[in-house]
């Protein structure tokens, strides 16, 4: 049963597991660094659909398809499903969900939305209100653009500070403990605001959530960055990661040996023309499910804190001038669970 | 941390654009749009289109434009162009184009018909307005 340490961190004392994940991408996904290790990607980035959010909503469905496979679970072995994108009423999470007969939860977390359904899929076991869950977010360049940005073919000039939009999805399965990876810890985290209001650089504008919740965490938790392999933020890009950074030194946690960002992963960013790297819910979702969590299960990475940043603006608020709010949910991912002492 | 401060850090972590290369490349690239359009006046004035010529060469310009944005061709010299391609004629045609093949998808009423000047909508609105300013002023001057 969870237990509240500090002002807002629960260890999971029952150190669920992740039994299952799959991450899907398209072209430029597989282009990149990590492209080998999506269990699925595509060269066309319509995945063969009349519209970009049907695309969207396919990669959704590959995505849980191939986690349920890989874990050998069906569908009615699931609980609960969370899951959330960036499009407007959630339409890519609805639409994929639709054939399948799990109870539904739609998420808005922006880019944060891996960690925020994570953090409750991990609850939920944890709790024992369920057996197991289903944690699932995706983005597409090509709907986010329609919706936040301009027409694809417009020829605009984007700013080096701006970041491009993932095509891609992650799904993770969680249940209770039973292999690596498990899920020790999880910091929900507020929503923050610095200020920032120019739409083109979401890095600086999520940084101070990041660095709200990574203090928050080691408060909680009496640890320090150096207590962990690695700390991986989900889409500060470039300029988000330096401003980080310099948060996390001023607060006396000096980090930046440690930290890694999953927008500066995904793509090459000076080869791929990203300008500051990738952006987008399926950023985080697919770094984490493809890359990050096979280390964790062979024990390569011990002790991950994984926090997807998300911006939640509107392009309404943007329009009205208003700042752009941030917000991280940190998990702490590890190769091993909780020992007996940590449980009581 | 204040907002002023932070704002002041990430002004500093923020690359900036390249300002002079742009302009270079906008200047040059701008150049050539309007070399074409000049050499389409010249070779339409010797067609015998007489007052007509300058109308044909902007909307040889446009149709250019709309058939390079329909090859998905148009934004990739434009990423380097800038306002190169942007101001001139062919900027306009591209964003009405490229929003009419975006918002296809969403029926040929409300989607095409109406998001296709969702871009150059305000341009045209303030274009007509100055017109209708500078109209009263040349009125009461002449």
């Amino acid at each position: 049963m969870a237990k509240k340490i500090g002002s807002q961190t629960l260890l999971l004392t029952s150190s669920p597991s992740i039994i299952g994940y799959a991450a899907v991408g398209a072209k430029k996904e597989k282009e990149g660094p990590l492209g080998g290790y999506f269990d699925f990607t595509s060269e066309d980035s319509s995945f063969g659909e009349k519209t970009w959010e049907k695309s969207e909503t396919f990669m959704q469905k590959k995505v849980v398809e191939l986690a349920l496979e890989k874990c050998g679970v069906s569908d009615n072995e699931i609980d609960f499903l969370f899951a959330g994108d960036l499009l407007n009423q959630c339409i890519s999470s609805a639409y994929a969900s639709r054939e399948r007969k799990i109870p539904f939860f739609g998420l808005y977390g922006a880019c944060s939305t891996m960690s925020e359904s994570l953090c409750l899929a991990s609850m939920f076991v944890d709790a024992k209100l369920a057996n197991r869950c289903l944690a699932v977010t995706s983005s597409h360049f090509c709907s986010a653009e329609r919706q936040f940005r301009f027409p694809l073919e417009y020829g605009g000039q984007r700013t080096p500070t701006s970041q491009w939009t993932v095509t891609g999805a992650g799904a993770c399965v969680v249940a209770p403990k039973a292999q690596a990876p498990y899920l020790r810890a999880v910091t929900v985290g507020t929503v923050e605001d610095l200020g920032i209001t120019d739409i083109n650089n979401m890095g600086a504008a999520m940084a101070p959530a990041a660095a709200r919740t990574l203090c928050q965490y080691f408060q909680d938790t009496a640890t320090r960055p150096e207590d962990y392999d690695l700390i991986l933020t989900g889409d500060l890009g470039f300029v988000g990661s330096r401003l980080l950074e310099r948060l996390m030194q001023s607060e006396g946690y000096p980090m930046a040996n440690l930290h890694n960002d999953c927008g500066l992963m995904i793509f090459d960013r000076l080869k791929q023309d990203v300008h500051a790297g990738g952006s987008g819910c399926g950023c985080a979702a697919s770094v984490l499910c493809s890359f990050i969590l096979p280390q964790i299960a062979c024990q390569r990475l011990k002790d991950v804190l994984f926090l997807a940043t998300g911006a939640l603006m509107s392009p309404t608020s943007t329009q009205q001038g208003e700042s752009i709010p941030g917000i991280a949910h940190l998990l702490h991912i590890s190769a091993f669970p909780h020992t007996k002492e940590e449980q009581a | 941390m204040t907002k002023q401060e932070y704002a002041q850090w990430t002004q500093e972590e923020s690359p900036r654009s390249k300002g002079p290369v742009n302009i270079f490349k906008a200047f040059l690239s701008g150049g050539v749009v309007c070399t074409i359009g000049q050499l389409l006046l010249s070779l339409y004035e010797r067609l015998g289109a007489g007052e007509n010529a300058a109308i044909f060469a902007s909307l040889s310009l446009v149709v250019l434009s709309a058939v390079l944005t329909g090859l998905n061709v148009y934004d990739n010299i434009a990423k380097h162009a800038g306002a190169g391609t942007l101001v001139p004629i062919t900027g306009f045609a591209n964003s009405m184009v490229s929003a009419a093949m975006e918002f296809k998808t969403e029926g040929y009423i409300l989607g095409l018909g109406a998001k296709m000047f969702s871009i150059a909508g305000p341009v045209i609105v303030y274009g007509v307005s100055a017109s209708v300013i500078y109209g009263i002023i040349l009125y009461f001057i002449q």
